[in-house]
């Protein structure tokens, strides 16, 4: 399978001096999220950050005291509590006159599950923060158990038989809150990436970036597999790519194929797919899924967005 | 300086804010606030200031609002926020790693039954249920004394011989709703008695991690490090009660507090505002010729073992009060004492206004007169006092 096509994304001297992601991390092979801290390094270059992550493998990646793999001056907050945290150090930088941008980097357990309230009132309170989901849909820290971000049919160490209900849709749900910018990031597609994370950057208030992060350890699937992956999740219809901006206007930005070949070659490549799918309630979920985008994005619903 | 008839919950308001904003000049002060009976008029007070270089975030959640002070603390900042009972209960988490992350936050709590069944009134359960959390606790048994312990809670927390957090406990209702005369501070005196802030570990623009992994090695290294700054705690806090006497014309409460002992041979042992009904108690068994006295425990984390021990010897009779219950042991004061105690005297337990039972002087006069003609203790005892 094709590595991604990084085109543009040599090291300059507009980068940081050293990765944000060193050396000495932890992270499996193929880990999405180590990519995902990639894009994040080139998109803040010498800004100054400082990063809140909660617990996850983004935590223990940068290691155990007193090292640290991140380049970066990273707060670990408890499970739930990355937004909260991050509020109270945009008002310090705030209150000193600091740039210091505010960045949270949490995985789909602390956003879309035991983060989601603190999340919730971050953004209805419009803190000054960057929240970066990376979403490997599944609490893969501990070993693999389903969060409400894995898919429907999903095998995890507690849906033996494969997830009986669909993922839970966290951009329309923090897009409801009315915020500056929340848009969906695909790795595959670093152009487009780098585009939303300057955006977001450029910013004030809350913005929300989900980025589908492949985890070769939790997905069953070749480390090598990763970035293919997530282009067939994309081109498939699975993974919509789009922005929405104060909640109220949605730009899609890329058109999946719809094709079924994608779709099942992105189910075949995975073993945590290996139960018995119900292919036709999937591919109605994404037909929905796109209908109901299509028509907050003012574009002719009629448009297909049947699997074929 | 002026002297002004307030609640305990305004005390603490009021001493947050000034205390904030003697850090105007340093990285300024914040705190994560949410409401709940019987500390909101804490935080709504607080929510009411104009505090310069300050800001107080409505938080969703208590949880949050812990969250909340430990990232005000890592930016520098001042930090406080108040809670009670259940509030505490939902934030123990976040309790636990401010004082693991050795943020110097401080806490007004009050004392409050937890629940379901629900139950506003004063129980101390719910601060001793935070007890191995890693804060200093303060019970206070007066409305001055919760104003001037938020103060010397700052420069305590602050000292950089502790950085921990500190809790300043009181009764809800008896204190968090009464008003009392307290003699407050003008903005001048506070500057000058809590020094501006600077955090050793502030994050800052340094590559680093801070609360990442602790391998058990470094576990131990931290863990001993919190508890050598607990016992230096003693000798901060009195070198604080110095400063805060030269300061202020007025001299903070020793960790304990006693009434009437130099002969007593039954002992009243107890926290928050139980001691003012015991002193009650005290004298009126006085009057009737028995030798009785009081012990107020004020500073129950450190533990004040030595002056305890100290106090304790040689005393024929200790009735020890608490106004919690740790089911299957007791109170969690009289288990604690019981180590302390010499082997001859005669330690009894009783657990007395739990969920907001009003303790009378008649119950704890009662009490003496049980002690005067006990024989042995026994296991500790449930009064109902309604």
């Amino acid at each position: 399978m094709d590595e991604p096509v990084l085109e543009g994304m040599a090291h300059t001297e507009l980068d940081r001096s050293e990765p944000l992601l060193r050396c000495g991390n932890t992270n499996c092979g193929g880990c999405g999220m180590s990519v995902a801290l990639q894009f994040i390094s080139r998109a803040i270059a010498k800004k100054p950050v400082q990063f809140v992550i909660p617990a996850c493998c983004g935590i223990v990646t940068a290691g155990a005291y007193p090292n640290s793999a991140c380049s970066a001056p990273v707060i670990a907050s408890t499970f739930a509590s990355a937004a909260a945290v991050a509020s109270a150090l945009a008002h310090v930088a705030r209150l000193n006159d600091e740039s210091t941008q505010i960045i949270c980097f949490a995985g789909d357990g602390g956003t879309y599950d035991i983060g989601m309230a603190t999340i919730s009132g971050a953004a209805e309170r419009g803190e000054d923060i960057l929240f970066i989901c990376y979403d490997n849909e599944i609490y893969g820290n501990t070993g693999g158990q389903r969060s409400s971000a894995t898919p429907l049919g999903a095998v995890t160490t507690t849906t033996h038989s494969g997830k009986d209900v669909p993922k839970k849709d966290v951009v329309a749900i923090m897009a409801a809150h009315g915020i500056p910018y929340a848009a969906t990031v695909s790795l595959a597609h670093p152009q487009d990436a780098m585009r939303k994370l300057d955006h977001a950057l450029s910013l004030k208030g809350f913005r929300f970036l989900h980025i589908l992060a492949p985890c070769p350890t939790g997905w069953k699937s070749e480390p090598a597999m990763g970035m293919e992956l997530v282009r067939l999740a994309v081109d498939s219809g699975l993974f919509p790519i789009y922005e929405v901006f104060d909640g109220e206007r949605i730009e899609i930005n890329l058109d999946p194929s719809f094709s079924r070949e994608a779709l099942e070659r992105y189910f075949g490549a995975q073993g945590r797919f290996r139960a018995k799918l119900d292919m036709p309630r999937i591919a109605d979920g994404i037909r929905r899924h796109w209908h109901r985008l299509r028509a907050l994005a003012e574009i002719s619903v009629l448009e297909k967005a049947e699997v074929v | 300086m002026s002297v002004e008839l307030i609640t305990a919950n305004h005390a603490a308001a009021m001493a947050a804010t000034m205390a904030g904003r003697a850090n105007r000049n340093a990285r300024g002060f914040g705190g994560g606030v949410y409401p709940i009976t019987p500390q909101t008029e804490c935080i709504e007070f607080l929510s009411r200031q104009d505090i310069e270089k300050g800001s107080i975030i409505r938080a969703e959640s208590e949880h949050s609002a812990m969250a909340m002070c430990m990232g005000f603390s890592f930016g520098g900042a001042r930090s406080f926020t108040a809670s009670s009972s259940n509030g505490l209960a939902y934030m123990v988490e976040n309790v636990i790693t401010a004082a693991m992350m050795r943020l110097p936050i401080v806490m007004m709590a009050v004392n409050r039954t937890l629940g379901p069944p629900w139950n506003i009134w004063v129980d101390h359960g719910d601060t001793l249920m935070l007890r191995d959390t890693g804060w200093l606790q303060f019970y206070c048994e007066d409305n001055q004394e919760v104003f001037d312990s938020i103060l010397c809670a700052f420069r305590m927390a602050e000292d950089s011989r502790v950085l921990l957090p500190v809790m300043v406990c009181q009764d809800a209702f008896v204190l968090s709703h009464t008003m009392m005369l307290t003699d407050l501070a003008d903005q001048e005196t506070v500057d000058s008695f809590l020094p501006p802030l600077d955090l050793p570990h502030r994050i800052g623009d340094v590559p680093r991690t801070i609360g990442g992994l602790d391998f058990p090695h470094e576990a131990e290294i931290h863990r001993r490090q919190h508890a050598e700054a607990m016992d230096r705690v003693p000798k901060v806090y009195a070198e604080v009660q110095d400063e805060f006497e030269k300061t202020f014309g007025r001299r903070p409460a020793d960790p304990l507090v006693p009434y009437r002992l130099e002969d007593a041979e039954v002992i009243l042992v107890s926290m928050g505002t139980t001691a003012a009904t015991a002193r009650t108690a005290v004298d009126a068994a006085r009057e009737k010729g028995i030798k009785a006295g009081s012990l107020r425990v004020r500073l129950f984390r450190p533990f004040p073992e030595k002056e305890l021990k100290a106090v304790l010897h040689g005393r024929p009779r200790i009735a020890v009060l608490d106004r919690d219950l740790s089911p299957g042991m007791g109170g969690v004061l009289w288990s604690e004492l019981r180590a302390l105690a010499p082997a001859d005297s005669l330690l009894q337990g009783f657990m007395l206004g739990l969920g907001g039972g009003d303790i009378r002087p008649e119950h704890l006069s009662d009490i003496i007169d049980e002690m005067m003609v006990r024989k042995a203790a026994e296991a500790p005892k449930i009064l109902e006092v309604c």
